[in-house]
């Protein structure tokens, strides 16, 4: 009996710690990839425990609400509390599964962070290189990092090679939104469609 | 075309997209669609499956055929690092130009960049940003894909002031080499392939994840082009307001 609670307990502390990465923005970066890549090519797992890992990474170390937030634009200010909670909803698990989808497609690449610069006491850009497996040229990835809470520092943006992907969502949710007389209702059935795929 | 001509229609198209014109403002946006959806299968029918080839190639061989084709384009940024006063980029452009096309083999190596010769691709578009034009209204172009007004009217200028256009589409010497329009074309087209080889994963990626990959591709067009003609990756403020 003692032996199945001491088992319990580790368990229950290891699956507390497991995802906590360093505060420190370029060390956090550095932990959070690195464990993310090896469990993505790891053969021994299921396409579905992948996901999984995956999803549990994000939600802890991703700043989804804000993504959302942010991708919707100025139609945050206006839109129905209930329309909103209801995008948000539909956001996170289209983010899930795209970012599931990217990741899974650089598995075989190697990152390597390079350094970080602090811009504001909001924010910190993390740099980091990335080689494809395919041998294709390396390119640069920017992390943009909101550091308000100096001790869970959380991913708001992807930058690859200058592009931020934040504002490539924004922009995509815009052309979808002013082609429907901004009715939030249109977007979260194009996100919804997505999730069906 | 006559040279008053082309002086009165470049006046007339960059008087017309200096306005407060927006970016994000379409020209044509069912036209534009309508292109993309042709440019994706012209994609999917020739210009991938010839990178997807062009991939199996051995590495030396592609890094040759990159460096080569980017040793050419950097002359266009020799007239147009001049033109933006930039004397620091006119020495790198140059410098690795005539480094790479002696030493590197005609270009097909890059001992320039060991150097620490570094140019930046310049074109008449950045040009024309860098003095405060602004990009004019969005639209796709057959084949060659996004525009921006500003952008388009950059494209036929860099026919005039690009040194190697000049050898080839006008046929004219330039000490002691010259060449013809199927040089020029010849090389606009590896460089395509070369682009598109190295963005196999990338162009997939963004293709399987976006709920409209006409408008992710118009914002990475847009964001590539303001990075370009301001020399860094942009700062989006709104970041900064989220939290007020």
């Amino acid at each position: 009996m003692r032996r199945i609670i001491c088992f319990i307990s580790l368990l229950l502390i290891l699956s507390n710690t497991a995802y906590a990465y360093s505060s420190n923005p370029k060390d956090f970066i550095n932990e959070m990839l690195g464990e993310t890549i090896n469990t993505l090519s790891n053969k021994n797992l299921t396409k579905e425990e992948k996901a999984k890992f995956v999803e549990k990474v994000a939600v802890e170390n991703v700043d989804i609400e804000a993504l959302g937030l942010y991708t919707l634009g100025e139609l945050r200010k206006s839109a129905a509390k209930q329309a909103l909670e209801k995008y948000q909803e539909s956001f996170k698990k289209y983010f899930l599964k795209s970012l599931t989808s990217r990741l899974t497609d650089y598995s075989s690449s190697k990152f390597e962070v390079l350094s970080a610069d602090k811009k504001s006491a909001s924010y910190t850009i993390v740099n980091s290189k990335i080689s494809p497996g395919d041998g294709s040229p390396e390119f640069k990835i920017d992390w943009r990092i909101y550091t308000k809470n100096p001790d869970k520092p959380l991913i708001r943006d992807l930058i690859v090679e200058g592009l931020s992907m934040a504002r490539v969502q924004k922009e995509e949710f815009s052309s979808i939104l002013s082609s429907n007389n901004n009715d939030i209702n249109a977007l979260i059935n194009e996100l919804e469609k997505f999730l069906k795929k | 075309m006559p040279i008053k001509k082309i002086i009165i229609f470049l006046t007339v198209s960059i008087a017309i997209i200096s306005s407060n014109a927006n970016a994000t403002e379409e020209c044509f946006e069912k036209v534009s669609r309508s292109v993309f959806k042709f440019n994706m299968i012209f994609d999917d029918i020739i210009l991938e499956p010839v990178a997807k080839g062009y991939n199996k190639l051995p590495k030396p061989i592609k890094t040759g055929t990159n460096n080569f084709t980017s040793n050419i384009s950097t002359l266009l940024s020799i007239p147009n690092s001049l033109l933006q006063g930039n004397l620091k980029q006119v020495g790198h452009a140059t410098g690795s130009v005539i480094i790479n096309t002696t030493v590197g083999i005609l270009g097909f190596l890059n001992p320039a960049e060991k150097l620490g010769l570094n140019p930046h691709k310049e074109d008449v578009g950045q040009t024309l940003g860098y003095y405060g034009v602004g990009p004019g209204c969005y639209f796709v172009l057959p084949i060659l894909g996004p525009t921006t007004a500003r952008d388009s009217v950059g494209l036929i200028a860099d026919t005039f002031v690009d040194p190697f256009a000049h050898i080839t589409i006008r046929e004219k010497e330039l000490f002691g080499m010259s060449g013809n329009a199927l040089d020029y074309y010849s090389l606009r087209g590896t460089k395509a392939v070369d682009f598109r080889s190295n963005n196999i994963t990338n162009f997939e990626s963004l293709e399987k994840n976006s709920i409209d990959l006409y408008s992710s591709m118009k914002s990475a067009y847009l964001q590539s082009r303001e990075n370009k003609i301001n020399n860094s990756d942009t700062e989006d403020d709104e970041w900064g307001n989220l939290d007020n």
